[in-house]
């Protein structure tokens, strides 16, 4: 009986337990709070984890809210794809909510409480079937991301977050132009249904469908921070809090995620006049975000500002090989997807460890003080450092040995090979001059005082695993995202479940 | 009416471009909120212009998309939160920093601090 509902589990944990939250708690809110938070993130990662086994061993599940059907009401589709997504960002959530609450939740208000919607968002727009609820859940996270990137306050968060805010409404307005054309020309915003209607169109009305298609890729491309549209996030990443900067590891992600599911299922291979839109585009300004987010880490002086980029050369890295188009591809992405939101998120964290610990000279790459927990956080940083450059034996490694095997044959690889390898060789040199700058080259004297509480290293350590995890258990990944980017590429099953077989 | 529709809406984005393009807050949220004024008129037109339709099956003979109002209303009101938001941060910014130049021209020297 309640089985059933597991599949809006997810969406509905997050939002009860931010209003939870925000309830007033009497003199020490913020121990009810945390308390509240820990144990959404664990029963959303519980609930993640049953629907992740049901839905790979029974197949996708269908969730009709307020039991309309599709395509007249709106629907959550659940496939492995959005699974594994919500599955990722759950995971995610616990070590950063944990690492949070040594103390960074109490530099503003209502920290938790944003926490938890920016989960409920990014878990709705996972799940969902339907384009305009994507646009909804879309806002519901972006409104949680800007408080939390004004969290603590000050001058450079300010600005940094009203480019964000601005550049991010004038994207919403380009999101609703999209669904304004595709729905005027399709009639329908459930993304299965309209993957049928689309097929269908012939003359003028496939071109303005074409139009709104694009439309749609500058919007997605703005979220995850594609070429043209990326020169928000190194500002936006670096001037935040860390915690925030981690969970925001997942934002880009989502962006992706939009992309992936989108340009598979409705502007897909069967899509007719609009077969394949945008796919030359992803190939090239992704290749060109690869090199400029390769420049940027090299040129940045601030070692937050060196992450950024990184997560700008992760995306660059997923959207060139996603435009190859064919399983092998989106299985590569899908692995390298897991492994960068996680080591990225742990990058963030340990070098939030040791701004605090250095004191002054926090994170800019120059010569400082000995670290209280030197050594400790010294090894952190290298294995995530591996990991992100990726040299074996960690996760990095096998992630960008799939996309190279992807992309073996013919001109994709005469692209893609040389300019995967040269920025993984300028992420080596900029990582590695950036380590011994801050962990070999320490000032003489006596070490900082400031020591980072256990359960926060614990908290990057657990992220940090997932990256060995990852490795250790490569075989049984990569089985599970071929699954997934067969599923994607067999959109007729993902239709046939959404609609009930009504149409055929 | 279709041409004055679209010419309105057309009018309406054009403006709201160009104010968009400038380098202060202040215009610059004026631009936002009537782009979205244009986007909701748009979205409103998705479901075609009708004149004295009911959106119910069955009433009247030319009939009204109901979706697109429902559409309409939803953006309306997650824009004005939004626009609200947005204000809000401008002014405050106008505060903290003491211009509402959007781009400081020397923030490279506060690199590395939060």
């Amino acid at each position: 009986m309640w089985q059933q509902h597991l599949v809006i589990a997810p969406i509905l944990i997050p939002l009860l337990a931010a209003l939870l939250q925000l309830l007033p708690w009497g003199e020490n809110p913020q121990r009810y709070r945390r308390l509240i938070g820990i144990v959404a993130c664990i029963l959303t990662i519980s609930a993640a984890v049953t629907l992740l086994l049901q839905v790979h061993q029974y197949g996708m599940q269908v969730y009709a809210v307020g039991s309309w059907q599709a395509p007249f009401g709106i629907v959550l589709a659940v496939d492995r794809l959005a699974t594994v997504m919500v599955l990722l960002s759950a995971l995610l959530s616990l070590p950063i909510l944990a690492y949070a609450c040594y103390g960074e939740d109490n530099l503003g208000s209502h920290f938790h409480a944003l926490f938890q919607f920016l989960l409920l968002g990014i878990n709705g727009a996972f799940f969902t079937g339907d384009l305009f609820n994507l646009f909804v859940f879309f806002e519901v996270l972006l409104i949680a991301s800007y408080a939390l990137l004004m969290h603590g306050g000050g001058k450079l968060k300010l600005r940094a977050c009203l480019h964000y805010v601005l550049l991010n409404l004038a994207g919403s307005a380009l999101f609703l132009i999209a669904l304004g054309v595709l729905y005027g020309t399709t009639g329908t915003l459930n993304m299965a249904d309209m993957s049928g209607k689309i097929a269908a169109l012939t003359g003028d009305e496939a071109a303005l469908a074409r139009a709104g298609g694009m439309l749609l890729l500058v919007v997605f491309g703005l979220k995850a921070a594609l070429l043209p549209l990326y020169f928000w996030l190194p500002q936006a990443y670096t001037m935040t809090t860390g915690t925030v900067a981690a969970m925001f590891a997942i934002m880009t992600k989502v962006g992706v995620y939009s992309i992936l599911r989108v340009f598979t299922l409705v502007f897909g291979e069967t899509a007719g006049a609009a077969s394949l839109l945008g796919y030359e585009w992803l190939w090239w300004l992704g290749l060109a975000t690869l090199l400029i987010g390769a420049v940027g880490v090299l040129g940045s002086r601030d070692m937050r500002m060196v992450i950024s980029y990184l997560v700008v050369i992760s995306v660059g890295t997923m959207l060139t090989t996603l435009s190859i188009a064919n399983e092998r591809a989106v299985s590569a992405v899908m692995y390298y997807l897991i492994h960068s939101t996680f080591v990225t998120a742990a990058l963030f964290l340990v070098v939030d460890v040791m701004a605090m610990q250095r004191g002054k000279t926090a994170s800019r790459i120059v010569s400082g003080r000995k670290l209280a927990q030197h050594s400790v956080v010294a090894i952190m940083f290298f294995a995530a450092a591996i990991t992100i450059i990726g040299m074996p034996p960690l996760s990095g490694f096998v992630g960008k040995l799939h996309i190279l095997e992807a992309a073996r044959v013919g001109d994709q690889a005469n692209w893609l090979w040389p300019v995967v390898l040269g920025s993984t060789l300028v992420i080596m040199v900029a990582l590695a001059r950036a380590g011994s700058k801050m962990f070999w080259h320490t000032l003489e004297g006596k070490a900082g005082e400031t020591r980072s509480a256990n359960g926060q290293l614990v908290a990057v350590t657990v992220l940090l695993s997932a990256a060995v995890l990852l490795t250790v258990f490569a075989q049984p990944v990569s089985a599970f995202t071929d699954a997934i980017a067969n599923d994607l590429y067999q959109p007729q099953r993902y239709i046939y479940q959404v609609l009930g077989g009504s149409t055929l | 009416m279709e041409a004055l529709f679209a010419i309105t809406v057309g009018m309406l984005t054009a403006c709201s471009v160009f104010l968009i393009l400038r380098g202060r807050s202040f215009p610059i949220v004026v631009g936002i909120t009537m782009l979205s004024y244009a986007v909701n008129l748009f979205l409103f037109s998705t479901g075609r212009l009708v004149i004295e339709g009911a959106p119910i099956i069955g009433n009247t003979k030319p009939i009204a998309d109901p979706l697109p109002q429902a559409l309409v209303l939803t953006a309306i009101v997650i824009g004005f939160a939004m626009t609200a938001y947005a204000v809000i941060l401008a002014v405050r910014a106008r505060g903290e920093i003491g211009s509402d130049e959007v781009n400081d021209l020397d923030h490279s020297d506060a690199e590395g601090q939060r």
